[in-house]
């Protein structure tokens, strides 16, 4: 077996990961990023949409312009990628395996950073294994990365960000959408995504759940029912709405099975899409030298994997000695203020509380007190 | 059925009359005016950044609704096509003695020509009444987006807030 040695492991070439290695390899340290996809950017290519957040934060500016951006600087400053290149698992020894194209590679790393990012809810119903039914994930991935129409017309399940974003990109590529369900009694997302959708005549069903989706072979349409406060169906109020797509934006839930490998110890967080690991304010783990940055710590939104990566990528660097601890402090609390300002408004203090909580919940583990928190 | 913003995607009139970037009727009256219908607390600012003239201000903390200082806007229309929410028009009272005029960003294809006479939609996306192109400007400080000028009777200025997008034409051999 390929053995191969490295001081800093980032797993996950996305908004995160490629600021960690960023970061880490501006201070002086030597980086590899290995992605297991065969284009680096992760979720920023398929963003077709301007970003929100502080002019710092590149608002204004497309996802895959950031994405493009990030790689440039990535590139520029020297830091590897590795593409198409799976990591199969990590020791709490901080050695890697890794799978590229058919060769197995031994890694030993001297810091891990793992930004595995997010995956998407699926919902269960009759008729949801028919062809027609998606991740409105993958239905963007299939517009915005491969240009292929995924139907004519859409149902979105959700109206969270991702739903009406998705909803909004699919008119953008020429299908319909029509509409948007939405279990909650109010909408989840963004006002004005919404009111993007509204102005194009897409119609919302607030308070609604899919009951089945319709067709033989493949989506021919979508039975909806209204449910109660407690999300119980209500007999008798179906619907029926044509459609040839099912898109489901339902959440995403972190992909932190690495981490789980690496014996880090978990949190229980449904706001941030339930398990998500112990870290500290470096975005180090209960294993020492595992750091972990973006959706795979709680999913947020891009800007907050950015700095969340930037954080690691500092961290990491000052913990093999490329950064004093004066100029580390120094970063980290520029970073800070800026996650602290993304986590502000009424969309982001309840995740600023969650991620204190998630600080907090460190703490307590290091002096011993935490029991870990259960699934009410 | 409940109003406002979180419950239909438009925002209520009572909530567009509390935002201070929703400027007040007495400013409309001087001509082409920004009119930003921004009323969630959000992280973002590029609009304060986009306006040279310092007519739109949020300040240190980014959630902050933006203000319009009618008397410093020009009209010129950059925040437009800089919002990424698309959440800001700029409206023009005086366009005409008939009609008023009402520039908005639009992001679908294909895209409409200078004389066109299309369907101009409300809030809701349901067409209210006809509207006249006046303009389709593209720049790289658009970054993308494409800023619509459309005239529209002067009764509907407040209600008109895009237009219905165009059929795509169908390809030879499909």
């Amino acid at each position: 077996m390929k053995q191969m040695e490295v001081e800093v492991v980032v797993i996950g070439a996305g908004p995160a990961g490629l600021s960690a290695a960023c970061q880490a390899r501006m201070a002086g340290a030597q980086v590899l990023v290995i992605d297991e996809n065969n284009q680096p950017g992760g979720q920023l290519f398929k963003q077709i949409h301007k970003f929100f957040g502080s002019r710092e934060h590149q608002a204004g500016v497309r996802g895959y312009e950031i994405g493009q951006k990030l790689l440039e600087k990535t590139i520029a400053c020297g830091a590897s990628v590795m593409l198409d290149s799976l990591v199969y698992g990590i020791q709490p020894d901080l050695t890697l395996g890794v799978i590229k194209k058919g060769e197995n590679i031994a890694l030993k790393a001297q810091k891990i950073i793992v930004a595995t990012g997010a995956k998407e809810n699926y919902l269960p119903f009759p008729g949801s294994t028919l062809p027609g039914v998606m991740g409105a994930g993958a239905a963007q991935t299939m517009i915005n990365v491969n240009r292929v129409l995924p139907g004519k017309r859409a149902v979105m399940m959700g109206s969270g960000n991702v739903g009406l974003i998705v909803s909004y990109q699919l008119m953008q590529a020429g299908a319909e959408v029509a509409a948007i369900v939405e279990g909650a009694p109010c909408i989840g997302g963004y006002g004005v995504h919404a009111g993007k959708i509204r102005r194009a005549g897409v119609p919302f069903y607030l308070g609604y759940t899919v009951k089945r989706a319709l067709g033989e072979q493949s989506v021919e349409g979508v039975e909806i029912i209204q449910v109660n406060e407690r999300f119980q169906p209500i007999p008798g109020t179906e619907k029926l709405l044509k459609a040839d797509t099912i898109c489901l934006a339902v959440g995403l839930n972190p992909m932190n099975e690495l981490l789980w490998q690496a014996g880090c110890h978990f949190d229980f967080i449904p706001a941030f899409g339930g398990h998500v690991p112990l870290h500290d304010s470096n975005m180090e783990t209960t294993i020492c030298g595992v750091y972990a940055a973006g959706d795979a710590t709680g999913v947020e939104e891009a800007s907050s994997a950015m700095e969340e990566g930037n954080l690691a990528g500092v961290a990491a660097a000052e913990a093999l000695g490329y950064l004093s601890y004066e100029e580390a402090a120094c970063k980290k609390a520029e970073i800070q203020h800026r996650l602290d300002t993304l986590r502000d408004g009424p969309f982001g203090q309840k995740r600023r509380a969650f991620k204190e909580q998630q600080l907090a919940d460190m703490k307590a583990f290091d002096q011993g007190s935490f029991m870990g928190r259960m699934q009410a | 059925m409940k109003e406002g913003i979180l419950f239909t995607g438009v925002p209520s009139p009572a909530e567009l009359a509390a935002s201070p970037g929703f400027p007040d009727p007495v400013f409309r009256e001087k001509g082409r005016i920004a009119v930003i219908e921004c009323v969630q607390e959000i992280p973002c600012n590029p609009c304060e950044g986009a306006c040279k003239w310092g007519a739109i201000q949020i300040g240190d903390h980014i959630t902050n609704l933006p203000a319009l200082i009618p008397e410093k806007c020009t009209g010129c229309g950059i925040c437009i096509a800089n919002c990424p929410g698309l959440a800001i028009t700029v409206i023009d009272n005086n366009f005409s003695e008939t009609e008023s005029s009402i520039d908005f960003p639009f992001e679908y294809l294909p895209l409409p020509k200078v004389g066109d006479v299309v369907e101009a939609v409300n809030r809701m996306g349901e067409s209210v009444c006809r509207g006249r192109i006046l303009a389709v400007k593209r720049s790289k400080a658009f970054v993308g987006t494409t800023v619509v000028s459309m005239a529209v009777p002067k009764e509907y200025q407040d209600i008109v807030r895009s237009m219905k997008r165009l059929p795509i034409p169908e390809k030879e051999g499909e």
